[in-house]
């Protein structure tokens, strides 16, 4: 018996770092095929801005201007927080909400792979789609509503939205711990909408309400709405330090609340 | 004599091989509900050992403990002699477990080729294909695919790491009963090299036709353990079904009579062993007809087993 458990014990494998890698890249590919795939994610998380933005920035208000900025380049910054909110909201949210209540995520959690690359995974998608809506909205300003930048600030914009993916992908895992397979959706939408309007991305900051303009100070989509405004030149009060400091904050508590569920979830039937 | 012989080693053989997987003394509760009471199980390398028991026996439980997505509230749970959750013995291990939803928009050589990334020495994606018979459904989505061929997907992304240890949930609910019997060779094809597979069922005849040996467990206890023959043997007995004229309080006094119920318009009578009574019966109703004589199978054995179980549970309450 001491022997067997010898040699059971023995046949140790180890797992390169090159091998590690190829996992999180594998994660990640097949999560962007998945949601690539699945209408519902693509239209929603696509689309809507898209459309917003077309109607509201390039049919209607073309000619116009807000402060000193092109309506049509102002509105790429806010709709492209828009875009980059639903987009890793839905990206992460959902799946997770329905990978741990309809027991997908317990088959992965017992096969081999690295649970950090679930997440990573997740995370990287939701940036990816986050870019594709942001390098479309600008196309469809620079193509019909004479969106001119130069190429430096194009960058600046894209980089920031996309960055800006991660506290939004860390507030979609939060929630996908608290919600099930089929509330997880509509409690998005509950969020994601009100906490929208409310951040001035739809309806410019200036033109809000007052007491929702102060509401709007504590959201974060204001805050990177405001830092994608900076790169156009059209952001103000705060410093742009002030604003990654409050989507970093926001993030890090999204991250422990998260960690909260995944802990609560161990042990349980179901998670 | 040869055959004894044989028989002989391949026990000693049996019990001399290593342990690979093992419940000991686990216990666990969700809230006030008793999944599992102190639990002992082993499972020995290159055996298939089947886990036999109605719906809510504490199965999967079982199963999941040795996984380590759960965490027993006393006792422990080993794989490999370690950690089920070590990194090192997962990537020894395969499961197939009861699942609600698999993501539905990936193809069945993409699901395959995520899971065989993770394990070290992977088999070949057309081997597993073969093996789990989806050779024709490789560029299917997951969505598109029917009961039996989820199940069979299932199956591949467990089997697909070429793990030493297998853990099968249920298998074959759901296959028809040629994907069954294809899976059942499967599994055999795996034990012949080595593999080890700890199987769950509520098929009497899953279990006789696949298991090494067999656990019968009932109410988060096991309640009997052995080979298929050692479990039938434990309610050895036989059914003799006849139409006759005598009461049940008559043919209950008959010797070697366990037990009695009216079937319609026939009796069925349990016994020890069948010639007594059937003398006895003859001799005693001339106009007795419709004489049918079986043996207890692993159902009948299955049944005497749950039921004691219970009774003796309700007894206890």
């Amino acid at each position: 018996m001491s022997t067997a458990a010898a040699v059971l014990s023995n046949t140790q494998i180890e797992r390169s770092p090159s091998h590690s890698l190829t996992i999180y890249l594998k994660e990640a590919k097949y999560e962007f095929l998945k949601n690539l795939r699945l209408r519902v994610y693509t239209v929603s998380v696509i689309s809507f801005p898209l459309m917003f933005y077309v109607l509201f920035g390039l049919v209607l208000n073309a000619k116009e201007s807000i402060g000193s900025t092109h309506v049509p380049t102002y509105l790429l910054a806010t709709y492209g927080t828009f875009g980059v909110m639903g987009a890793s909201l839905f990206g992460t949210a959902s799946g997770l909400a329905s990978d741990r209540g309809l027991g997908w995520l317990q088959v992965k959690r017992a096969s081999p792979m690295p649970p950090f690359a679930y997440f990573v995974a997740k995370v990287l998608v939701s940036m990816g789609f986050s870019a594709i809506v942001v390098l479309l909205l600008l196309v469809l300003g620079i193509s019909f509503g004479g969106v001119r930048m130069p190429l430096a600030e194009t960058a600046k914009l894209i980089a920031t939205l996309v960055a800006g993916s991660i506290p939004f992908a860390a507030m979609g895992l939060a929630l996908g711990y608290f919600t099930g397979p089929n509330s997880a959706p509509a409690a998005i939408n509950l969020i994601y909408l009100p906490m929208s309007f409310c951040s001035g991305l739809w309806v410019p900051y200036m033109f809000l309400p007052k007491f929702v303009r102060q509401i709007a100070l504590a959201l974060p989509p204001f805050h990177l709405s405001q830092l994608a405004l900076g790169t156009v030149g059209a952001g103000f009060q705060q410093s742009t330090a002030t604003h990654w400091e409050v989507l970093l904050a926001f993030t890090l508590i999204c991250l422990g609340i998260a960690r909260i569920g995944f802990q609560r979830d161990k042990g349980k039937l179901y998670g | 004599m040869i055959a004894t012989l044989e028989q002989e080693e391949s026990l000693q053989h049996a019990n001399s091989r290593a342990v690979v997987a093992s419940l000991e003394s686990v216990s666990m509760n969700y809230g006030e509900v008793r999944a599992l009471r102190n639990v002992n199980f082993t499972v020995r390398s290159g055996q298939v050992v089947a886990l036999l028991g109605p719906n809510g026996a504490g199965k999967t439980t079982a199963v999941k403990l040795l996984l380590g997505l759960l965490q027993p509230n006393s006792g422990k749970a080993r794989v490999f002699a370690g950690d089920p959750t070590h990194p090192q013995n997962r990537m020894r291990t395969g499961a197939m477990l009861q699942v609600g939803r698999v993501p539905e928009t990936l193809r069945v050589r993409e699901h395959i080729d995520l899971f065989s990334s993770y394990y070290p020495q992977p088999m070949p994606l057309e081997e597993v294909l073969a093996a789990a018979g989806l050779e024709k459904l490789r560029d299917r989505k997951f969505g598109d695919l029917s009961g039996g061929q989820r199940q069979r997907t299932l199956f591949a992304l467990a089997i697909c790491g070429n793990p030493d240890l297998l853990f099968l949930d249920e298998p074959t609910v759901g296959l028809d009963v040629e994907a069954r019997r294809a899976l059942w060779e499967e599994i055999r094809r795996l034990v012949n090299h080595g593999k080890t597979v700890l199987l769950t069922t509520h098929y009497l005849e899953e279990a006789d036709a696949l298991a090494d040996r067999i656990a019968v467990i009932n109410q988060g206890e096991i309640i009997a353990e052995g080979t298929p023959a050692e479990i039938k043997a434990q309610t050895s007995g036989k059914r003799i079904r006849c139409i006759t004229e005598l009461s049940l309080a008559s043919l209950l006094q008959i010797p070697g009579v366990t037990d009695v119920k009216q079937d319609r318009e026939a009796v069925e009578i349990h016994a020890r062993e069948a010639e007594p009574v059937v003398r006895a019966l003859l001799a005693r109703d001339q106009s007795l007809s419709g004489l049918e004589i079986t043996s207890a199978g692993l159902e009948e054995a299955f049944l005497a087993l749950t039921q004691d179980n219970n009774q003796n549970a309700n007894r206890q309450d």
